[in-house]
């Protein structure tokens, strides 16, 4: 075999990927699905605390800060294992699928509320000052007038931070989430050969480089014009 | 209460692995020390070549680069290269995959930072800058490379801390750094009390950068 043949049945071994391709593929459906339920709850989360922060409630806005510094100051790894390997000791057991998912949750919640607090501090205050004097309340001003714009604001920090941290759900492996690295990781050891981990890779590739694309569109579309 | 005490805040247990999570926490702070550089000296290369370069191709394949490694979760890159490479009768050692693989990663978020800060700086700044005689490696370096640097300053600090955090994923690959050591003498002493001992130096380390940072960001929001 020459160098370049022992390289491709190396690392790009068509028998092992047939094998194993099923494992890899419902990895990816459980990556791709942590990921997406991450992003929803993170971003839900991170908003309303923006909000709350936004009523100017001290004691409030001083435990949002807390939270949102303490969960962006934390590794999310240690964060999960925390979770995974700790709390079931003072009886509060928890499987991986939830770990993964509450850990990175809160993770992107504290970030999330960093950017839409930011877009709302960056709006001029004659904005509520205005919409107030028509006659909206404060609810309405904050849904119909303050996040709308702010939301423009924190596109492109938002976006980043969802893609950064929804690839974490790679972090699961470690706490045996059953999501594509960790099933990559079994099939090579259990074939003794590193085309698993070369699917993994391209998975991932696939999964989110589009969604970089997306996000560029995105990005360049919400630009927000003063 | 009780349970969360002993297994938690065991204090006999923060006595006796203390020592050993400082010498965890030696471990990635010069972990840190190493990777930073290497990613921020990478990533102002990729932003230059991606930014300055001439040449189409080296431009597409600057942005293939950064799209790449931006997409891959670095637990993924690393995991490749340290298990990977011995299948090619190479024996890289832990220390050398864990560079790698920052390198690889760091160097493309790093990039699109300068980047963005290479672009904010105006157009006229170089021509002002080579119309006074200064060569264009000069003015890059001179006037152009500080203001950019300056301008993106408070992201160049976001992402430093997030390679701080980031260490920890060396953990998978048995370098003993502080979450290793801790999950260690957890595993020894049946206690979670190290890990949770271990995220409170995390804390104690990272959450008056964090502030800082906020600070910063907030500085320059107003600034503008």
């Amino acid at each position: 075999m020459s160098d370049f043949e022992r390289f491709v049945h190396t690392f790009f071994n068509l028998e092992v990927a047939a094998k194993y391709w099923p494992d890899l593929l419902k990895g990816l459906g459980v990556t791709a699905g942590v990921g997406v339920l991450v992003a929803i709850t993170g971003l839900l989360f991170g908003v309303v605390l923006a909000v709350l922060r936004a009523m100017q409630f001290r004691p409030l806005s001083l435990l949002i800060i807390a939270f949102a510094d303490i969960m962006r100051a934390l590794p999310p790894l240690v964060l999960m294992i925390v979770f995974f390997f700790a709390f079931p000791l003072i009886g509060m057991p928890m499987n991986a699928f939830t770990t993964v998912w509450l850990a990175l949750s809160l993770v992107l919640a504290a970030y999330a509320e960093e950017s839409v607090w930011g877009g709302i501090l960056a709006l001029p205050r004659g904005q509520s000052e205005a919409a107030r004097s028509t006659g909206l309340n404060w609810w309405q001003t904050m849904t119909a007038v303050i996040l709308p714009q702010a939301f423009r604001i924190a596109v492109p920090p938002l976006t980043n931070r969802v893609i950064a941290i929804s690839k974490n759900v790679a972090l699961g492996s470690v706490v045996a989430l059953n999501e594509v690295l960790n099933e990559a990781q079994s099939a090579s050891s259990n074939s003794g050969n590193p085309t698993p981990l070369t699917m993994a890779a391209a998975a991932y590739l696939l999964l989110f480089i589009p969604i970089l694309y997306a996000a560029r569109r995105l990005e360049t579309r919400w630009q927000w014009k003063v | 209460m009780d349970a969360l005490l002993r297994n938690f805040f065991n204090i006999d247990v923060f006595i006796q692995v203390f020592p050993y999570l400082l010498q965890g926490l030696f471990t990635t702070l010069w972990l840190s020390a190493l990777v930073i550089p290497l990613g921020l000296v990478g990533g102002l290369a990729v932003a230059l070549l991606g930014t300055q370069s001439e040449s189409r191709w080296i431009r597409f394949l600057v942005a293939a680069y950064v799209d790449i490694f931006r997409a891959l979760p670095p637990l993924v890159l690393l995991i490749f290269i340290y298990f990977g490479t011995p299948f090619l009768g190479l024996d890289i050692p832990k220390l050398l995959a864990v560079a790698l693989g920052f390198l690889l990663n760091n160097s493309s978020y790093y990039g699109e930072v300068f980047r963005a800060g290479l672009l904010s700086v105006p157009q006229g700044q170089m021509e002002a800058a080579r119309s006074t005689g200064l060569t264009r490696m000069q003015a890059l370096a001179y006037v152009i490379v500080p203001q950019a640097t300056r301008n993106v300053l408070p992201d160049l600090v976001g992402n430093s801390i997030e390679v701080v955090k980031l260490t920890t994923i060396a953990s998978v690959v048995a370098l003993p750094e502080l979450l290793r050591v801790a999950r260690d003498a957890q595993a020894l002493l049946f206690n979670p009390s190290p890990v949770v001992l271990a995220a409170l130096i995390y804390l104690a380390l990272l959450w008056p950068l964090v502030r800082w940072l906020s600070r910063l960001e907030h500085k320059n929001m107003t600034a503008k």
